[in-house]
């Protein structure tokens, strides 16, 4: 082929490459990056969507840290929700996939049974919690009568709503279970076969060759898990609208409030970027303090 | 990572490759492991227990009769099983519209992501231009963004162009990318086919949409099949999005139109939970048919790619 036909078809799959591409740059351009940059200058305006945004300079970020009786709440409610629910669902979801990972009788069911409850619609997963955790007629409060006990209300009482939503949600741990599964179907067989022969026990070998094999599964697992923890909002916005006495008003709830219900589009704004700053600190630790602790492999995969 | 996509189908299940198994082991050995594949069984048994039962809960408690329901004694097998309920449901809200609406979101937005998203892959995979791999870091990064950041200018913008309260805010923008996910599993499969097959038809002088219309796609129907599975469960079970876009009761969806019966005077759970069973339906009868695509795609989330 001649050069000047390699420059043309090079030129060729450069604008076919962009034009391919195109559907993507535009949806970037409109759906995300303009309005994460007019987020950004929203949170310094007063916006009711009637008249124009107003700039207010850093009032909106002055209330939310001086007198917004929302935002501690909202912010103290969200981390308790982090700091609870991810670790006892890695903890959960991990130990189900190492149960999984057997051969042993009817695995196949088990493996259909766990994802079961990922498949249903948070809101209809919502409703079914609130009525097996309904204080009189609920499941759960007429089996503990059975036993003697008078269960409290799971969803009414602010001691408990935040426990009830966060066990609730260890329903949900299929997604995580699978690709944990995954993980483990790829450690080589090998080097369990290696421990075996050095007459290595089942724990030994899971904390010498499992975890650190599985680590990088862990790993994400976590990350998206405290992204994801860090916006929970369908089940409380259904279960208990932020109650009761706000011992469920989680972030998102507070900027749900102040955007679609006050319109104060400004404001809430400056509540997102907050959660933003924190999503990124929190994530930006624990990349830094993973990359300590997971092993991936010989070569950076 | 994607071998067996190339392969020919095997039956739901076979997709994960069963544990290694161990030589046939004697005496102590073996004692102790039928002991341990019967803690295995005893663990899974009681934790799918606990898995099941609120299942069979909301089945119960969708053939009761209220008095039932509210009885002191309750019962897992009603005792006059209403299956009228599932009926009841259609008349008590207009459970129809609401699945129709449903059904047109979740098919208009199969159709944006299908097209979309495969074309978009098509040239992060398998063609070289100026800026790509930068753009497509730039593409990974948006799946570790908050969608709290950019919900308020979205909805501002939508409502500035007078799409509330119709469908196109649920369904336009998945033509426009498909959805940063869908994009990255497709590229990631995309490059697994090998360049000579394209790189002959191109110096023959073949376009690039016929390459990827007539050498690419073909070649990738199960990913793309995963790819629509999610995309139906992720719509059809979508809460947030009609919430926030949707006011209009006529154009209600079910996830949405399913807290009617909470949001009465006194909650009509029976119904409720009939609702809500057939509501998920499709995604349960999916799910079913099509268990080898759901593990694969969620196998390839990342950790494998």
């Amino acid at each position: 082929m001649r050069w000047t036909d390699r420059m043309t078809m090079r030129r060729k799959e450069a604008l076919a490459g962009v034009l391919f591409a195109l559907p993507w740059i535009l949806g970037f351009l409109v759906f995300t990056l303009y309005p994460i940059a007019s987020s950004f200058y929203y949170s310094f305006t007063r916006y009711n969507m009637r008249s124009a945004p107003l700039w207010i300079g850093l009032a909106n970020y002055e209330t939310i840290f001086t007198t917004d009786s929302l935002f501690v709440p909202g912010v103290l409610n969200t981390l308790y929700f982090v700091a609870f629910s991810v670790p006892l669902n890695l903890a959960a979801s991990l130990l189900i996939a190492v149960l999984l990972n057997n051969r042993t009788f009817g695995i196949r069911f088990y493996r259909t049974l766990f994802y079961l409850p990922n498949v249903v619609s948070i809101v209809a997963v919502a409703l079914l919690w609130q009525w097996i955790l309904d204080p009189t007629f609920g499941l759960i409060n007429q089996a503990l009568a059975l036993l003697g006990v008078e269960g409290p209300g799971w969803l009414t009482d602010a001691a408990w709503s935040k426990p009830s939503l966060i066990l609730m949600g260890l329903w949900g741990v299929g997604g995580t279970v699978v690709i944990f599964l995954a993980s483990l179907q790829d450690v080589p067989a090998s080097l369990y076969d290696a421990a075996l022969i050095d007459g290595a026990g089942p724990v030994r070998k899971f904390r010498h060759i499992t975890l650190p094999m599985i680590s990088p599964a862990i790993f994400f697992n976590l990350v998206m898990g405290i992204i994801g923890a860090f916006q929970v909002f369908t089940q409380a916005f259904i279960m208990t609208g932020g109650g009761p006495s706000d011992s469920t008003m989680f972030y998102a709830l507070v900027i749900y409030r102040k955007a679609f219900w006050d319109i104060q589009m400004g404001y809430a704004s400056a509540l997102a970027w907050i959660l933003l700053v924190m999503i990124l600190a929190v994530t930006l630790v624990v990349l830094k303090l993973g990359n300590r602790f997971v092993f991936y492999g010989d070569t950076q995969s | 990572m994607s071998r067996s996509f190339l392969s020919s189908p095997s039956p739901a299940g076979a997709a994960l490759p069963a544990a290694p198994t161990l030589p046939p082991a004697r005496g102590r050995a073996r004692v102790r492991r039928v002991a341990y594949q019967v803690l295995v069984q005893a663990l899974l048994l009681s934790f799918s227990a606990l898995f099941l039962f609120p299942f069979l809960w909301m089945l119960s408690t969708a053939l009761k009769t209220p008095q039932e329901m509210f009885a002191a004694v309750m019962r897992l097998i009603p005792r006059d099983p209403q299956w009228g309920n599932f009926i009841r449901v259609f008349s008590a809200i207009p459970f129809l519209r609401y699945t129709l609406n449903t059904a047109i979101i979740t098919f208009g937005t199969m159709a944006g992501v299908l097209l979309s998203s495969s074309l978009v892959a098509y040239s992060f995979a398998r063609l070289r231009w100026p800026g790509r791999n930068l753009l497509f870091v730039v593409l990974l990064s948006t799946l570790m963004l908050p969608g709290q950041v950019i919900l308020i200018p979205t909805f501002i913008l939508f409502s500035n162009l007078g799409w509330l309260d119709s469908f196109a805010p649920l369904v336009v923008p998945a033509f426009f990318g498909g959805g940063a996910f869908n994009i990255f599993l497709l590229r990631q499969f995309y490059r697994t086919i090998p360049f000579d097959l394209t790189e002959s038809a191109r110096i023959d002088g073949c376009r690039e949409i016929h390459i990827y219309a007539r050498i690419i796609l073909p070649l990738c129907k199960p990913i793309l099949a995963t790819i629509a599975l999610f995309t139906f469960m992720g719509c059809w079970n979508d809460f947030f999005g009609p919430l926030i876009f949707l006011t209009n009761p006529d154009l209600t969806t079910l996830a949405l139109g399913l807290r009617a019966f909470q949001q009465q005077h006194t909650a009509q759970w029976d119904l409720m939970m009939a609702g809500a069973l057939i509501s998920a339906l499709p995604t349960l009868v999916l799910f079913f048919s099509f268990q080898r695509y759901f593990v694969e795609g969620i196998t390839l989330t990342g950790i494998k790619g």
